[in-house]
């Protein structure tokens, strides 16, 4: 049986205060409440302050380009589909950079856990707006505040039909637990977007803030109905609800692939017989 | 002499004259004959000006032509287009609506022989006959290709293609291109190059390709996946180039030999996955199959443009090795060594071809699968009980490669600078030791590489030095050359990086011309010998109207 100590404390590159913290402990948390070994867990990460978080835990990693974590976690489970697959990064990485990929893993539904750390700034690059910014946001690149409208990744994701969509906070360490546990056995890609306190450059969401703004959605909430996920979804301001928003169970994409069934590439031997068929075929 | 037949169909899209130009290889090849297929055609579905041109010979043609004998033509812009390619006794063929008095036109009642939906096969009958093959092959080409899906209507086939070949036997002078001397080469494989490449790939081991459709490239993952289910490779169609990518650089690091294919405007956008798969030491075979840029350029012409855009691809300083295959054969081989390179060196590997290799066709000898090694991945799993180092600092650069997901080790990889185990660092001094332990593989690379071929005795008058998919139409022309009593040799590079100069520098140096034939408007691979050697190549034959070259293209050029 796996336990919290086998994956590991080390020093990390993060601010004092920083909601990176609570995300990892969360994170270890809820790999040993899933009963998995680290040799079991793939991170894949992209670029940015959370996506030196597989660097404090024990398991593979694969940290990647900026935006690009989900392409490359999506790869290593068709190679390999034994591999329990997290891809793991900021809102700048996964809904910016990324953002046609993260549609994209939406339509295609592998078994993955998305797991982003939505701090609505640029930590890395010292605090610029980001995909998820408030529309007015200050920063020394947007003077005038940001202009765009932030982006909404829970609802684009109850939109898009994802099988399994969260929100948890960085500050409610069992809950968000507890999301990330849900999410890991999910059947089929499940976002868990974080709320996370930025201390060094997010002066407005602060940890004060979200626990002014965030509550957590009670057991009567029934996260199998589309178009009160969706409401829930779009509930974005004043009120923050936090929990499994939508989940639903959608055909596997990795299933589609007859050889996947025979488990990971590697261990398949090339077949020399159907080779020479297919080349007749060209005859 | 050899006997050497240039035949072009041309007509607008959708007119039937792949077909015509398919059922025509077909038989010639089941005749015996050797062939060469090219295809022109505009970037477009429907209408345009389109060529299916086919060189038949007693011999092999690695290259096309550019004079046409026989110019079959479905509407009138295909005359007005190609009439002055016509060789002295070349014949036109076309409908009597679109014909002219003129003597070098056959003007067949086409209306009469068959109604407009099936012109192909009257085109298909009257050819049969002027190149004197059987009627009842003919007749089983028609069958072949048609008789599964539509067999209602093979009657009617039969009957008009009976009736056009009448109508030529009685109205066009015979052995004006009879064809004789095919010889029985058993069952041959027909392939295009980008058949070959998939092939290759299967043969060399890829369980994984990722990509999105760009011409000229796509067929080959189209071909993988036609036999992925038989072969376990798994294909996917992402959202754009950089997913294909990193994508596949995923795969790779979790155990699957990959390759990505793509053409100039997408590999511009897999840039950065091949600097992750450098930093990373993850294998990767990435296909680049070129076309006349910039931008998007000619969609469906060829050209040798990026060059040097795939040597320098990707920022940072990291080994590779670039394959520029010249031949079906050497399609099929390069791309199997390419992905044992890339295997055996954890570093990207490329195979530059072009539109032209990847879309003509020959009959080849069958491959021999008994002689192939795929790579595997992940064969030796346990080394010890030391905790495991993804990027262990080695001799010779490369680092024992675990796969993860199996149990007592963790592998760890990172974009970042990095530790020996993976994780990342801003030490300087690993830093360093890192930079200087991934270049080492090159020194390892540097010991593999494929000497260019030499065609020549000793010292020659006149050089033609050239790389990739251009050594057919250079070695037919040093054979005209050779005939004309001029002492002339060929180079031909299919490996251009890395370069050895101790592998050719004595035939450039010995040679007293030595021309580069590129097809490009920069004499890149000049420029690169003269960087690599400091040997200055003094002229050069360029192409990049977006056509291959031919033999006539390069002698019509050469500083003579």
């Amino acid at each position: 049986m796996a336990t919290i100590d086998e994956y590991g404390k080390y020093e990390t590159a993060w601010c004092p205060g920083c909601g990176n913290f609570g995300i990892l402990n969360a994170l270890k948390q809820a790999l040993v409440s899933c009963g998995l070994l680290p040799h079991q867990v793939l991170l894949v990460s992209g670029i940015g302050q959370a996506a030196k978080t597989p660097h404090y835990l024990n398991a593979n990693v694969f940290n990647g380009l900026h935006g690009r974590s989900l392409p490359a976690a999506q790869g290593a489970k068709l190679a390999n589909p034994e591999l329990t697959v997290i891809a793991q990064s900021g809102d700048g990485c996964m809904y910016g950079e990324g953002g046609n990929h993260f549609l994209a893993a939406l339509r295609r539904n592998l078994d993955l856990t998305i797991l982003v750390h939505d701090n609505r700034v640029y930590g890395l690059t010292k605090g610029q707006a980001s995909p998820t910014s408030e529309q007015g946001f200050v920063t020394k690149a947007q003077p005038h505040g940001a202009a765009s409208e932030p982006f909404n990744p829970v609802a684009v994701a109850v939109t898009m039909g994802a099988s399994f969509v969260a929100r948890g906070y960085a500050g409610f360490l069992d809950h968000l637990a507890d999301l990330m546990a849900q999410a890991v056995k999910h059947r089929g890609t499940a976002l868990v977007d974080i709320m996370q306190p930025c201390v060094s450059f997010n002066k407005i969401n602060t940890y004060k803030w979200y626990k002014e703004h965030c509550y957590q959605l009670t057991e009567d909430y029934g996260p199998t109905d589309r178009d009160q996920a969706l409401r829930t979804a779009l509930e974005f301001g004043e009120r923050i609800p936090l929990g499994v928003i939508w989940k639903t169970e959608k055909p596997l994409f990795e299933d589609r692939f007859p050889v996947l069934k025979q488990g990971p590439l590697f261990k398949q031997e090339l077949n020399k017989e159907a080779l020479r068929k297919v080349m007749t075929g060209y005859m | 002499m050899p006997q050497d037949v240039n035949i072009v169909i041309g007509g607008e899209a959708g007119q039937g004259l792949v077909t015509i130009g398919q059922l025509l290889s077909k038989v010639l090849v089941r005749a015996g004959y050797e062939i060469l297929v090219t295809q022109g055609y505009q970037s477009r579905i429907r209408g345009g000006h389109n060529t299916f041109a086919v060189r038949v010979s007693t011999e092999r043609r690695l290259a096309p032509r550019g004079s046409i004998d026989i110019l079959v033509a479905l509407n009138r812009e295909t005359i007005d287009l190609h009439r002055e390619q016509l060789t002295e006794k070349g014949r036109i063929i076309t409908d009597s609506g679109f014909a002219s008095d003129a003597a070098d036109t056959i003007g067949a009642p086409f209306t009469d022989l068959g109604p407009e939906r099936l012109w192909n096969t009257v085109a298909f009958g009257l050819l049969g006959n002027i190149l004197g093959l059987p009627p009842d092959m003919l007749f089983q080409a028609v069958e072949g290709m048609i008789g599964k899906k539509h067999p209602e209507t093979l009657p009617e086939n039969k009957e008009i293609l009976d009736k056009s070949y009448q109508w030529a036997t009685a109205h066009v002078p015979q052995d004006l291109f009879t064809m004789s001397g095919g010889q029985d080469q058993g069952d041959r494989l027909m392939l295009n190059g980008n058949d070959a490449i998939a092939l290759g790939a299967l043969a060399g081991g890829v369980r994984f390709c990722s990509f999105y459709p760009m011409t000229p490239s796509t067929s080959i993952a189209l071909n993988l996946i036609t036999h992925a289910d038989v072969m376990g490779v798994v294909v996917e169609q992402t959202e754009d180039e950089i997913a294909a990518v990193n994508m596949a650089i995923g795969a790779s690091f979790a155990g699957a030999p990959s390759m990505v294919v793509t053409s100039g405007g997408g590999f511009a956008l897999m840039v950065e996955g091949i600097s992750l798969a450098g930093m990373t030491e993850t294998p990767l075979l990435v296909v680049v199959g070129q076309r006349p840029g910039p931008a998007t350029g000619l969609p469906t012409r060829t050209e040798q443009g990026d060059l040097e855009f795939v040597l320098h691809a990707g920022h940072g300083e990291f080994p590779r090795a670039v394959y520029a295959p010249a031949t079906l054969e050497s399609c099929y081989r390069l791309t199997q060594t390419a992905l044992q390179t890339s295997e055996r060196y954890q570093t990207p590997v490329f195979l530059l071809t072009d539109q032209f290799l990847a879309d003509s066709y020959r009959a080849i000898p069958p491959f021999d699968v008994e002689k192939i090694s795929p790579v595997r991945t992940g064969t030796d799993q346990h080394l010890g009980p030391q905790r495991y180092k993804r990027y262990t600092v080695t001799e010779s650069g490369i680092s024992p490669r675990l796969l993860p997901g199996v149990p007592d080790h963790l592998v760890v990889a990172d974009s970042d600078e990095h530790y020996e185990d993976g994780h990342i660092t801003e030490d300087l001094e690993v830093r360093v030791a890192m930079v200087d332990k991934r270049l080492r593989k090159l020194q390892g690379l540097q010991g593999e590489v494929l000497p260019p071929g030499y065609d020549g005795e000793g010292s020659v008058d006149l050089l033609l030095v050239c790389w990739g998919s251009t050594l057919g139409p250079v070695k037919e022309a040093v054979a005209v050359l050779r005939q004309q009593g001029r002492n002339s040799a060929c180079l031909h590079f299919e490996q251009v990086w890395p370069l050895i100069p101790a592998q050719f520098l004595d035939f450039l140096a010995s040679a007293k011309k030595v021309v580069c034939v590129e097809g490009n408007a920069t004499a890149q691979f000049a420029g690169l010998i003269r960087r690599e050697t400091g040997f200055a190549v003094s002229a050069h034959v360029l192409r990049y109207d977006g056509l291959p070259f031919t033999a006539r293209y390069i002698l019509d050029r050469l500083p003579i």
